[in-house]
């Protein structure tokens, strides 16, 4: 076989999105009937379509032969690593358009162009989490980016929106200047933009200063990404502005693919410099939840909130890199998995709820009393808040231990430490919306307004993070085991 | 003993039973009697079963009995179950208690009565999942886990400062938990194993213990409550509805002395050993602390609240005499404590739903007006005073006699707690029983009605049966205290004053030797 076709073969999964999402546009452009209701229609049908690509692309991930395959002279490579976070961002991001579709079409801006858009982004973080190159990394880095720049915008019309966009694109594109220059750094002292090759560059213990400043750089680049404190700014203004559903998709799969690409680019291409970069990841893990469970309690607005407490995550689970062993990145991934579902059940929920006018919910006090009017969603509710305060037995509770467990083991007892009482801190405003819910009055009445597909949805991940989900932690650290083994070379 | 998973059973069947309550159909007062009816049938078979385990239980058998594995639960843990004889006494505590907090709710509770009793259902899950966990982190599950039913139940159905208090109380024992939680990660990487029977056969390194003691400490001591962490406590005891404070300070504030049996001590004796001073102290500050502020309370679920931890500091100081009279003693005021101040709660509970308030200046004369309720109320704060035929008498002897071994200072100490303890508890009696009544409101309070004094009458025969015989609950626990206490022969002692003497510098001692003691305990058992 031709190369460049064994190539494709071993990149169908992007392959799939890549064509898919080109006829989802076409569809999308072309398929429109008359005015308003046929928007509406030609949406529906294209998020539809979406959803089947995802299953195509999640079903190719899964597909593939076991091992280590390299494709595109060393640019990309698939391996346990990448097809776990793959199943994960594919996931996230088609349950990010399904849950989409009632809220967009209450705010009566249910267009086509989302799911193409969201598919775009979902190709951008396939190609993230499988760059075996800076060169691709950067490719997917910009694609997944570009795609959620004109997300933030989504309601072009809101000056909220717009400004959340214009926010995110400024920053964004700094931080990737940023990145970039780190790229070119690294490849002048080192050679090469392979990260096998840059590796290899820094293993004969030649490390020159030039090097250290692009990991910098790099690493500085990523942390705005998974927006990881001091890179952080951006989140809650962008989470406050954005559609919510485009806030939802935001905290979860784009966060998994940088996270992804980070822990692969620190740990193989820079793996003989882990005493450097680890004390890197070590500050922005501790800044991050420190932050993250601080600031997060003056805030009145429930997307600000997530905004802060997807923060703090960040933190956790770069606790689990920190270790740079694979244990430790077998808790990340877990970490990651886990807070994927929290995070987008408690996002559900808050989309399911409107005021009786026909508001969306977005202060905390709107909660009030939910346990009387919306029993149901409101223990949805609890046990989301109750898992991301990492209280056993809820599920939420097994991934911190895990992380923390992998640092204690790489001896570094006093980050556990400051996390576990961070983890308190936070407590307090995970407590505060289970305060509000269940103490309060009622003053409101919410009303619960959504698709039966969105209230599966809720049911599944709240399940999941309930005590029943324990019963899934076998499997779970089976998968996880076998992705991290492959980045360190043990599968 | 029986293939039957008891242990499983009695943790599974309340959670089912609480799920039951949540989906009963029907209007609201109709779906309140329905899961009012489940809940004390659910608890009835609880009681049933914790018999059954009693029945089936072998006294002297040394280890754990009852033991079940699976491997549920992933790589992090394991559903491992099983009991001792101090394990056994709680369950059957808890399982004694919970029926009495479903009726004590009875009436009085009209607002999300479901919901309220699933919380307590679940409650008692967790408690006993607690006692028989017998895997470290299963332990942590259920331990933590508490803590969200406590929550909801204070913040819920509490008082006034219901909020603050919830909040306190959450984030106090929180904060206490994940300390001992880097503990517990720290020793299963160094072990490698979460099973507590084989945590507890390894010596782990005496600078280890020493942190590791402590990390257990922070948690324990606030559960406990020890002074100076007790400040949750009263503000929990207040705010909380009458069931919740008789679970809180029946069962709850046992896993703190539970802790320090099952691991402090069998897994740290060398640090255990060297920080008595440490525990002393703190009991001591707490004992006399505690009995004076007491003495000047206002609210009477307050004071009840600090006499709990004032008792309490008897469990600590006997726990850490480290020898058989000590740590058995404790467990009995364990026992005893929690049936005391539940019953005691209860009691308030009974004039609190007549006239709303729990302020002692309100009430008065109650024993004209309420013969019955003074009579039970005059018992139970003997009880608690330590009369002797009461449990009461034989925790704080036993306590003292360990404590006389290992530190005379600080038995005197203790002892004078004791005094104060008489003092707060018959002023409080005298206030609210004798004297003219504050009122007419309070003159008009009906006695006692049937239901009520159904719920105090098993405790009155608790407590007399373990004032009088308390071998049928000692009996169980020796050979489970006999291990313990092999643990600590021998380790160093730290210095601490134990001549009535100054003068002399005392020179290091040892753990006396678990066999030479142990006749006192016969003697105490003839008593």
């Amino acid at each position: 076989m031709h190369p460049n076709l064994a190539s494709i073969v071993v990149a169908a999964p992007e392959l799939v999105l890549t064509v898919g999402s080109l006829l989802l546009l076409m569809l999308g452009t072309f398929g429109g009937g008359a005015k308003d209701f046929g928007d509406r229609l030609t949406a529906r049908g294209v998020t539809f379509a979406a959803v089947v690509i995802m299953g195509i692309a999640g079903w190719a991930v899964i597909d593939a032969p076991v091992g280590r395959a390299v494709a595109f002279n060393g640019l990309y490579v698939a391996d346990g690593f990448s097809a776990f976070l793959k199943v994960l961002i594919l996931g996230a991001a088609a349950a990010s358009m399904v849950l989409a579709l009632p809220w967009l079409e209450g705010a009566k801006t249910l267009r086509f162009e989302y799911p193409v858009l969201l598919t775009m982004a979902a190709l951008g973080m396939c190609m993230m989490v499988s760059a075996d190159d800076m060169l691709s990394l950067y490719i997917g880095l910009e694609l997944q980016s570009l795609a959620a720049y004109v997300l933030a915008a989504f309601h072009r019309g809101e000056g909220r929106s717009a400004e959340a966009g214009l926010k995110y694109f400024v920053l964004g594109a700094l931080a990737s200047g940023i990145l970039l220059y780190g790229v070119t750094l690294v490849y002048g002292f080192a050679g090469t933009t392979n990260f096998g090759g840059i590796a290899l560059a820094l293993s004969d213990g030649s490390k020159s200063l030039g090097l250290v400043f692009g990991l910098v750089f790099i690493v500085a680049g990523l942390a705005f990404k998974i927006s990881a404190v001091p890179f952080h700014m951006w989140t809650p203004d962008v989470y406050e502005g954005a559609p919510t559903p485009v806030a939802a998709f935001f905290s979860a799969a784009p966060k998994a693919a940088a996270l992804g690409l980070m822990v692969r680019v620190l740990v193989t291409a820079f793996a003989p410099a882990v005493f450097d970069w680890q004390q890197i990841v070590a500050f922005l893990s501790v800044a991050s939840m420190i932050l993250g469970a601080v600031a997060a309690i003056a805030q009145s607005n429930l997307k600000r909130l997530l905004a802060y407490s997807s923060i703090a995550n960040i933190g956790f689970a770069l606790v689990g890199l920190t270790a740079a062993t694979p244990v430790g990145i077998e808790a990340l991934l877990f970490y990651l998995a886990v807070y994927l579902a929290m995070t987008l059940g408690t996002f559900m929920v808050v989309m399911q709820l409107r005021t009786p006018d026909g508001r969306p919910v977005e202060a905390m006090a709107d909660l009030a009393g939910l346990s009387r009017s919306q029993p149901r969603l409101a223990l949805a509710m609890a046990i989301f808040m109750f898992s991301l305060a990492g209280i056993p037995p809820l599920l939420g509770f097994w991934p911190k231990l895990a992380v923390f467990q992998a640092v204690i083991a790489a001896g570094m007892v006093p980050l556990a430490l400051i996390g576990f009482v961070t983890s308190v801190v936070a407590a307090y405003y995970y407590l505060r919306l289970v305060k509000i819910m269940y103490f309060d009055e009622d003053k409101v009445g919410l009303v619960s307004e959504g698709s039966r597909a969105n209230g599966a949805m809720i049911l599944g991940a709240a399940l999941f993070c309930s005590p029943v989900g324990m019963l899934a932690m076998g499997p779970i650290a089976a998968a996880t085991a076998a992705a991290a083994g492959a980045l360190f070379g043990l599968g | 003993m029986t293939d039957m998973p008891i242990l499983s059973l009695m943790i599974v069947l309340p959670l089912l039973a609480a799920m039951l309550v949540l989906v009963l159909p029907g209007d609201e007062a109709g779906k309140a009697r329905a899961s009012r009816w489940t809940a004390l049938a659910t608890t009835l078979v609880l009681l049933g079963l914790g018999l059954t385990l009693w029945q089936g239980y072998v006294n002297d058998a040394p280890g754990f009995q009852f033991v079940e594995r699976a491997a549920l639960f992933g790589p992090w843990l394991e559903w491992h179950l099983g009991i001792d004889g101090i394990a056994l006494m709680l369950i059957l505590l808890s399982a004694f208690l919970m029926p009495l907090c479903v009726l004590a709710g009875w009436e009085s509770v009209t607002r999300r009565v479901p919901e309220y009793l699933a919380a307590f259902l679940v409650m008692e899950s967790l408690m006993i999942g607690t006692f028989a966990a017998r895997d470290m982190l299963l332990f942590y599950l259920f331990f933590e886990a508490g803590l969200i039913p406590m929550f909801l139940i204070i913040g819920i159905w509490g008082g006034a400062r219901r909020i603050y208090a919830s909040y306190k109380f959450f984030l106090y024992t929180l904060l206490g938990s994940v300390l001992m939680l880097v503990g517990m990660l720290w020793m299963v990487n160094e072990v490698g194993s979460t099973d507590i029977g084989v945590l507890t056969a390894y010596d782990f390194d005496p600078r280890a213990q020493f942190w590791l003691f402590l990390a257990f400490f922070a948690s324990f001591a606030v559960k406990m409550p020890m002074w100076p962490v007790h400040t949750w406590l009263p503000d929990a005891h207040v705010e909380a509805p009458t069931a919740g404070s008789v679970i809180l300070a029946g069962v709850l504030l046992k896993l703190g002395g539970y802790g320090f049996v099952r691991f402090s001590l069998p897994m740290f004796p060398d640090a255990s050993a060297q920080l008595i001073w440490l525990v002393f102290g703190l009991s001591m500050v707490a004992v006399v602390y505690a009995s004076l502020v007491a003495l000047v309370q206002a609210d009477m679920k307050k004071l009840i609240a600090y006499s709990s931890v004032a008792h309490m500091a008897f469990v600590t100081a006997g726990l850490f005499a480290l020898n058989e009279q000590g740590i058995e003693g404790s467990l009995v005021m364990m026992l005893s404590h929690g049936l005391v101040s539940g019953a005691l709660f209860l009691c308030v509970g009974v004039i609190y739903d007549r006239l709303h308030t729990r302020e002692i200046a309100r009430y008065g004369g109650l024993a004209d007006t309420m013969p019955r309720y003074a009579l039970l109320l005059l018992f139970f704060t003997m009880a608690s005073v330590g009369l002797p035929a009461t449990s009461g008498f034989v925790a704080e002897f036993l306590v003292l006699i360990g404590l006389y071994q290992t530190s005379t200072w600080a038995t005197f100490v203790m002892t004078t707690g004791i005094i104060l303890g008489a003092a707060y508890m018959l002023w409080l009696y005298r206030r609210v029983a004798f004297g003219a009544a504050a009122g007419d409101d309070t003159r008009a309070m009906p006695d006692l009605s049937l239901r009520e004094t159904v719920i105090l009458l098993p405790v009155v025969a608790a407590v007399l049966w373990m004032g009088i015989y308390p071998a049928s609950f000692q009996e169980p626990m020796k050979p489970a205290v006999a291990a313990i206490v092999e643990r600590l022969d021998g380790v160093a002692l730290a210095t601490v004053p134990t001549d009535m003497t100054i003068l002399q510098a005392a020179a290091p001692q040892t753990v006396p030797a678990g066999q030479a003691a142990r006749h006192l305990v016969n003697i105490e058992a003839a008593h």
